[in-house]
């Protein structure tokens, strides 16, 4: 996973609270392999019609080439589904302004290079009061935590640890693969205080 | 002396392996658990070669996909694909798999503390939300997301910020009728469904004292739908009950050794949390839920809310909600006519819970159709040697196999679009249940009682003369 530390794009207000994991992608389209792509399932039902038909009044369906979107109370609360956030990265997104977003979620974001940004709830309408429903130029700066849209500038928050990781580009695996033996010493202490942490071998 | 430590801080100190600088720990993990739907994680594992590092505390168990009828021949070729892949996964990684003819198969998260694989002091890891359920025993249970489930399985270990601490409890007993589905339901409702988020929350009070094991991974179960990660209950003598002779837990001197260290792990007297709330039981009633987020819950005797009424930064979303379930402001929850039922899932699809439905069920009709999927082939024998199983089907549910089944909707069980669904599950999210379907959360008595009635309605009066 390539590290980012600015970005520049298109940001979109999608003025929805609780867009759960479930909205982002329907649980009946994440049998399919990363590699075939997840981009089109991204908010699959909400921005269609009975007829399945994309809706023209839905904000996603009326602009391309949005990277930012600018969202409601709760963002990817529920199901623990990485594929919500493949949905949003395959197409296009790469980063999410919101009051608040489900814990499971901002994580899967931040193991696959999208930022979660916390703004509170006033800034976030300002924002979105701003956009209506047409994009605008947007710029985002992790290392400041600074996010620019048109006249607005306003601070985000963002765990520490997350933004290192954003920035660079990590991945855990090798990371902790650095400390084979911290966990090898882990594992033999446990071993030996807690035996019965290891399960019974059933007969 | 120490200061007085949470349960939280005991279970976190004994799984720290490593702290970061920035505050992020390095954790240990007891048990993982996978499923079908851990494929990406597999995926991943195989892209860069990488093998499982402790395959014997590594279980897996085909439960999301699981069909619940036909299962020797699996029609649909993705369902079919997806469990071959995990038995697949299963078989070149040396992991026990619960396969769907596997007497032991079932819901991961009703099967892990059935068999002794969930014990009191353990870190429990699995790719799913719903792992707040094995909390219950005392446990540190989280659900993570592909790549943290890749990690888990290279490393037996996962990086995680510690949560804040927030106890809620619990005082008084429930009234007839009111079960632990509702007491989540309505703490829920009073503070969102984003409400515990960034926090792991400790149950504790006597009801919560007073609570099955069952009741209380209930409780667990539904800690995410307001937000938490983690939910959990200190053991006491009703969790060792229950443990007793399951396969996989300890037994002998390893028991005796085990529980003492179990004991230990309950908050110290005067350890502060971050957050508090405290319910009375008295105050809550069978609830059900009207919208398309579990807040969106009351008690069976209120009325539609009317979205102007309610706090302004949540009437939009109260209006969406009521245009999605076709519901009008001020409309009694009692009366509203559903098409059809659902008992099971991970929240309510143990023994005690097709009990509960069983006793409104007996010698009644169902007005209209509806599945009963229990949580595990051991719940599925378990009732069928109660008869409960007559129960349903004389009533004219279905009886089907375990699984995820319509909560999810992953394995063809749908509730097909605009139908009205009373179900003992998780999440009334849009589409859930299948596309354009209308979800009511409630507990599996309630449901059973909407079966009866056809409606959504107050299970009390029908348990009268039936329950103590």
């Amino acid at each position: 996973m390539a590290g980012w530390s600015t970005q520049q794009g298109q940001a979109l207000a999608l003025a929805f609270d609780n867009i759960d994991t479930d909205q982002l992608i329907p649980a009946r389209f994440m049998s399919v392999p990363r590699s075939e792509g997840y981009g089109r399932y991204l908010l699959h039902d909400m921005r269609r019609d009975d007829k399945e038909q994309m809706s023209a009044d839905f904000p996603l369906n009326r602009h391309e080439g949005i990277s930012i979107l600018v969202a409601g109370h709760n963002f990817g609360s529920g199901s623990s589904r990485e594929a919500a956030v493949y949905a949003l990265v395959d197409a296009g997104i790469r980063a999410v302004i919101a009051p608040s977003f489900g814990d499971i979620f901002a994580n899967n974001a931040i193991n696959n290079g999208l930022l979660p940004a916390r703004v509170d709830a006033e800034k976030v309408a300002q924002l979105q009061q701003a956009l209506k429903d047409a994009p605008c130029l947007a710029s985002i700066d992790l290392t400041e935590s600074r996010l620019t849209l048109g006249d607005i500038t306003l601070t985000f928050e963002l765990d520490e640890g997350w933004r290192v990781k954003l920035i660079n580009g990590w991945d855990d695996i090798d990371l902790t693969q650095q400390h084979t033996q911290a966990i090898s010493a882990h594992r033999d202490n446990r071993n030996k205080a807690a035996p019965w942490a290891w399960p019974n071998k059933p007969e | 002396m120490s200061a007085p430590r949470t349960m939280l801080d005991k279970l976190w100190a004994s799984h720290e392996v490593l702290r970061r600088e920035d505050g992020v720990s390095l954790l240990w993990v007891d048990r993982h658990l996978v499923h079908e739907g851990s494929h990406h994680a597999f995926a991943k594992l195989a892209e860069r070669g990488l093998s499982v590092a402790e395959p014997a505390l590594t279980f897996a168990v085909a439960d999301h996909y699981a069909p619940t009828r036909n299962r020797d021949r699996i029609a649909d070729p993705k369902i079919a694909r997806m469990i071959e892949t995990l038995r697949n996964n299963a078989s070149d990684h040396n992991i026990r798999l619960f396969d769907l003819s596997d007497p032991s198969q079932g819901i991961v998260h009703v099967i892990g503390p059935e068999l002794g694989l969930t014990l009191p002091g353990l870190l429990i890891n699995c790719g799913d939300s719903h792992t707040s359920t094995h909390g219950a025993f005392g446990a540190l249970a989280f659900g993570i997301g592909a790549t943290e489930v890749a990690h888990v399985l290279a490393t037996q270990t996962v990086w995680q910020r510690k949560p804040k601490a927030m106890r809620i409890s619990v005082e008084g007993h429930l009234g007839f009728g009111v079960t632990a589905k509702d007491i989540a339901l309505n703490w829920i409702a009073q503070l969102g469904s984003g409400g515990a988020q960034g926090h792991a929350i400790e149950y504790a009070g006597q009801t919560i004292r007073d609570l099955s094991m069952e009741g209380r991974m209930t409780l667990c179960n539904l800690s995410i739908e307001g937000g938490a990660r983690f939910g959990m209950v200190a053991p006491d003598e009703i969790t060792f009950a229950y443990l007793e002779g399951r396969e996989y837990a300890p037994s002998g001197a390893d028991l005796q050794r085990a529980q003492q260290a179990w004991r230990g792990l309950t908050t110290d007297e005067g350890a502060v949390f971050d957050r508090e709330v405290t319910l009375s039981a008295a105050d809550i009633a069978p609830t059900v839920t009207w919208g398309t987020s579990p807040e969106q819950a009351l008690p069976i005797t209120a009325n539609i809310p009317s979205p102007d009424a309610t706090d302004p930064a949540k009437s939009n979303s109260a209006q969406e909600a009521l245009e999605y379930m076709a519901l009008r402001p001020g409309q009694p929850l009692d009366g509203i006519p559903v098409d059809q039922v659902f008992i099971g899932s991970c929240t309510n699809g143990r023994i005690e819970d097709l009990r509960e439905a069983a006793l409104v069920l007996s010698g009644r009709q169902a007005r209209v159709p509806g599945l009963v999927a229990p949580g595990s082939a051991r719940v599925k024998a378990q009732a069928e040697a109660e008869g409960l199983d007559r129960i349903f089907q004389d009533a004219g549910l279905e009886w089907a196999a375990s699984g995820c089944s319509m909560c999810v909707g992953m394995n063809g069980d749908v509730v097909a679009e605009g139908k009205r669904c009373a179900s003992s599950t998780n999440r009334n999210f849009r589409g859930r249940q299948g596309r354009g379907a209308r979800t009511h959360l409630m507990s599996p008595a309630m449901v059973a009682a909407a079966a009866v009635t056809g409606t959504i309605t107050d299970v009390r009066p029908l348990l009268q003369g039936r329950a103590a």
